[in-house]
């Protein structure tokens, strides 16, 4: 148990090692890897970000009825039961007209103009806050609430939000397919090294071979390898992220500062970051078995 | 430990390396494989160690069938032979101690023990001072005795040598013949090919004799 255990450590130190005897072909082939993680993945920040922005302004979704200004008081207590017994609502606040006039003059301070008036320009309104939260159901309760009669205007708040997030999911979709196309790319890349260096080991391994090494032993160093080449790939990928992140903040500070708000764009959470090294460190693998299994049967000792 | 029986190798392509072929090799036995090149000397070690295997009849070594015997269980019946060749087959990208480090590395020996063994086998064939030195820097004598060191790390109780004088003069040739019968002193099964004449007389032996492929004697 121990002696296999020490195997294992010494083939990592063996993989190292070779990562480190040609420097400049494991860097390239790590920039490599690297570069075409960080486009699914850095998609991927990016729509997390956005999606944050539109659920911290969306909040609750409301239904604005503005009545027509003939509508009478016992055509509003109607509407007002009927409201309360749809099953699509959940509750619903009413803002009757005289109310609206007064919070009007108070908070915005056009008393003057507003004592002027002749009449109360403003309607009855009803807020509604349906059950669903989703875009299909709350606009499908729009156009419910359209036909009534009398209901001369109805709107549905934060409606932009939703259509956000339709087109979010959209592009995750889009993310999602370019992750599956560059994983393909990056076991591609991965099997092509490990071809290429199955081929220069070629004497290496039929001699090993000739004195007994089982396949495990002949194949461990190339899984190691790829397994180590998916992990810094991965790894490269996160750092490519998190520079760009940081350009892009320091730009967004500016934009930001004119809108007297504070924003800023987050790095992966470390459950995901893990995930992608893991993720990575396991396509590294695959690759490199795809490629030992595919070349090392055709070195046998003659 | 080594027995053959009615056995045939037939190369694709129809070419029959050997015929009919049946002999006995005891434990602790020292044999001599003679006979010009192309009479099937390599073939004959290369289906005892399981590189090729036989057309027909059976072939047994160590009591396994090289015939059936398992893609899995075939490194283990290596680990048991040593295995010394013509071309000594060593690797040129490591040093002489590294090399014949390999078998035990692939038997996942303790790392320490390894080293003692290593320099107990390349003090047995008189290169300990030479450990360091890259195998290319050896000359052909000292590369076949450093090939002879890789075969006998891993204490087999068989050893296989094709033509292990081939490419050396005279005086390599009875150093290299002298450490093969230190080894059958102390039990070693040891079956070795040649077509050097003056090898049988000086370190007389029984010898299987192949012409075309037939066994003569």
């Amino acid at each position: 148990m121990k002696s296999a255990i020490l195997q294992h450590l010494r083939v990592i130190r063996f993989t190292f090692q070779r990562l480190l005897h040609t420097p400049g072909a494991s860097l390239l082939n790590l920039i490599v890897i690297g570069i075409a993680l960080s486009l699914p993945v850095g998609g991927y920040v990016m729509l997390k970000n956005i999606q944050g922005i539109s659920e911290q302004m969306a909040g609750t979704p409301q239904i604005s009825v503005f009545l027509a200004l003939d509508t009478s008081q016992d055509e509003i207590s109607r509407f007002r039961k009927q409201l309360k017994e749809h099953a699509a609502i959940d509750h619903i606040e009413f803002a009757p007209r005289d109310l609206a006039l007064k919070q009007l003059q108070l908070s915005t301070g056009l008393a003057d103009v507003i004592g002027g008036l002749t009449q109360n320009p403003l309607p009855d309104a009803f807020i509604i806050y349906p059950v669903a939260m989703d875009v299909q159901k709350l606009e499908l309760l729009r156009d419910d609430l359209k036909s009534w009669p009398k209901f001369e205007h109805v709107q549905l708040d934060s409606s932009w939000a939703y259509k956000l997030e339709a087109l979010l999911k959209f592009a995750r979709l889009a993310v999602l397919i370019l992750a599956a196309m560059l994983s393909f790319a990056l076991i591609a890349i991965t099997f092509n090294t490990i071809r290429l260096q199955i081929l220069t080991q070629r004497e290496e391994i039929e001699v090993s071979k000739l004195i007994g090494a089982t396949n495990g032993f002949i194949r461990r160093p190339f899984l190691y390898f790829g397994l180590a080449q998916g992990l810094l790939g991965g790894a490269a990928a996160w750092l490519i992220i998190a520079i760009s992140l940081q350009l892009l903040n320091y730009s967004l500070a500016n934009l930001t500062h004119l809108y007297a708000t504070s924003f800023t764009l987050s790095h992966l959470s470390l459950s995901d970051s893990i995930s992608l090294l893991g993720f990575s460190a396991y396509l590294g693998w695959l690759g490199a078995w795809l490629s030992v299994s595919q070349h090392l049967w055709q070195i046998e000792p003659r | 430990m080594i027995k053959f029986n009615q056995v045939y190798k037939r190369y694709p392509g129809g070419h029959e390396a050997l015929k009919n072929l049946s002999f006995e090799i005891a434990e602790g036995e020292m044999v001599y494989l003679t006979g010009h090149s192309g009479a099937g000397k390599s073939t004959l070690l290369k289906l005892i160690a399981a590189i090729e295997r036989p057309t027909s009849g059976s072939a047994i070594v160590k009591g396994q069938n090289i015939k059936s015997l398992k893609g899995s269980a075939l490194p283990y019946l290596r680990r048991n032979l040593g295995l010394i060749f013509q071309d000594h087959k060593l690797l040129f990208d490591r040093s002489a101690f590294e090399n014949v480090m390999l078998p035990l590395q692939i038997c996942g020996f303790d790392h320490r023990e390894s080293a003692k063994r290593v320099r107990a086998a390349l003090d047995k064939v008189g290169l300990l001072k030479r450990e360091k030195s890259n195998p290319i820097a050896l000359s052909g004598g000292e590369q076949q005795r450093l090939c002879i060191a890789r075969a006998i790390v891993n204490r087999p109780s068989v050893l296989l040598a094709d033509e292990p004088t081939g490419n050396l003069d005279t005086e390599y040739s009875g150093e290299i013949m002298n450490i093969f019968k230190s080894f059958h002193q102390v039990g070693v099964t040891l079956l070795i090919s040649t077509h050097d004449e003056s090898i049988l007389r000086q370190f007389p032996a029984r010898a299987l004799a192949l012409k075309a492929g037939e066994l003569v004697i």
